[in-house]
């Protein structure tokens, strides 16, 4: 099996109406030996700017910290905040970097622009490939299950609550169905104002 | 015998070849069942492909068994075929033998024994029966290539099953749905959640696509719809 799928996990982003959300399950593991179930891999980059990293944990990490200093980098130099395009574009350049020996992580990128707020998702491959769609982007080892149910699920222009309702289910039936992720779920709801974080309750086998 | 030698070495020192048959051939396909009270449907998709190549749009793969039963397999189309040819004899000598046609549970346990006996060269194929059982209501059986057996009121198999099974598990299971009860299950939500399962599915999977046939168990017979799915 490919090392992308040795530690397991998954994260699922989708476009609402003037809102995002970002799901990630909370399992990590060493293939089907399950070791901790609060393993986190979806990460605040600015008020309204998320990044999930599924893949091979170590280089989630590494990946995380290494976009941070970059992004402190830009934003000590500009003076203002990132947008989730520049933020693509950055993790792009860091993937493609290392093209011929790559870090194992494939990211999901969703935030809203900090002065438009227009709402961004994004879904980049391990060598930064980007694919920017209008409705929803899936990542990690229940790729497949996620794709079957956002395509159900998924509604033009849902409000904050039917979103969360819409991406919490995906996410959760989906991952019932494979055993390399799941163990409980984190859900960020992005809006112009706030953002939502919610823990959801789920079957832990 | 010398120069022999020397042109192409003594006959160890020669690269090994290797000589090798593929008895598989992956053709696809995709099939839902969904049981009721007193009914059974059972769908699959009309695509028969190998990779990237479309062999046929419009290929049925439910097969009628009994009056009662049908069969959707999915899988190595050969030994979709071989299987089916062999389950057909099976059932015709019974019927000969008893003077009445075996039951929906009957074949369910002949379809999982004929599996098994081919545990070590098996038939590359992903079933589901569905049928109506003795007290009239609707049964789902789902099988393994090697004839292990789950009795179910409602399974997907073949290629697209890791996008359809999940939604089915929420929509029809309830899972993950505090305090909602699961629907009672009717033709009509039978028939649009299959119809749903399969336009996700065809969206996202090449080998799944072109159209669904679906088919109605009742105790009264059989009725056939066919439903048109994206073809590209």
């Amino acid at each position: 099996m490919s090392i992308l799928n040795y530690n397991g996990g998954c994260v699922v982003a989708m476009k609402g109406k003037n809102c995002v959300a970002i799901a990630c399950d909370l399992r990590f593991g060493v293939q089907s030996q399950t070791i901790t179930t609060d393993f986190e891999r979806v990460f605040e980059l600015g008020p309204q700017l998320y990044i999930g990293l599924p893949g091979l944990a170590t280089d989630t990490q590494t990946v995380y910290q290494r976009l941070q200093f970059r992004i402190k980098m830009y934003e000590m130099r500009e003076g203002r905040r990132m947008k989730p395009q520049t933020l693509m574009a950055m993790a792009q350049n860091l993937l493609y970097e290392r093209r011929f020996g790559p870090y194992f992580v494939e990211p999901v990128i969703a935030g809203l622009h900090p002065s438009t707020k227009e709402p961004y998702i994004c879904a980049l491959d391990l060598i930064g490939c980007p694919c920017e769609p209008a409705d929803f982007v899936v990542s990690g080892t229940c790729s497949e299950s996620l794709y079957g149910m956002c395509e159900t699920t998924w509604r033009e222009d849902m409000e904050p609550e039917d979103l969360f309702e819409c991406i919490s289910q995906s996410l959760v039936n989906a991952f019932d169905r494979d055993a390399l992720s799941g163990w409980g779920a984190v859900v960020h709801i992005i809006e112009h104002d706030k953002v939502t974080t919610r823990y959801l309750k789920c079957r832990q086998d | 015998m010398a120069l022999e030698m020397m042109m192409s070495g003594p006959d160890y020192m020669r690269d090994p070849r290797k000589h090798q048959f593929s008895p598989y051939a992956n053709n696809g396909g995709t099939s839902v069942a969904i049981a009721g009270d007193d009914f059974v449907m059972i769908a699959s998709d009309t695509r028969l492909s190998r990779g990237f190549n479309i062999f046929s749009r419009e290929q049925d793969k439910v097969f009628p068994l009994t009056p009662k039963t049908m069969m959707a397999s999915s899988g190595c189309w050969a030994d979709v075929l071989t299987l089916n040819k062999v389950l057909q004899a099976r059932l015709t000598m019974y019927s000969h033998e008893h003077h009445d046609m075996m039951s929906t549970t009957a074949v369910a346990q002949l379809l999982s024994t004929m599996l098994y006996w081919r545990r070590f060269f098996p038939y590359y194929v992903s079933n589901i029966l569905a049928g109506i059982d003795e007290e009239g209501k609707g049964v789902v059986y789902h099988y393994d290539p090697v004839g292990h057996m789950e009795k179910l009121t409602f399974s997907a198999t073949g290629e697209s099953v890791s996008q359809i099974q999940p939604l089915l598990d929420n929509q029809i299971g309830g899972l993950n749905m505090l305090g909602v009860k699961p629907p009672t299950m009717t033709k009509d939500l039978a028939r649009q959640l299959i119809h749903d399962a399969f336009v996700s599915a065809a969206e996202r999977d090449i080998n799944t696509g072109d159209g669904i046939i679906i088919h109605t168990i009742t105790k009264d017979g059989k009725t056939e719809e066919t439903v048109k799915l994206r073809r590209d």
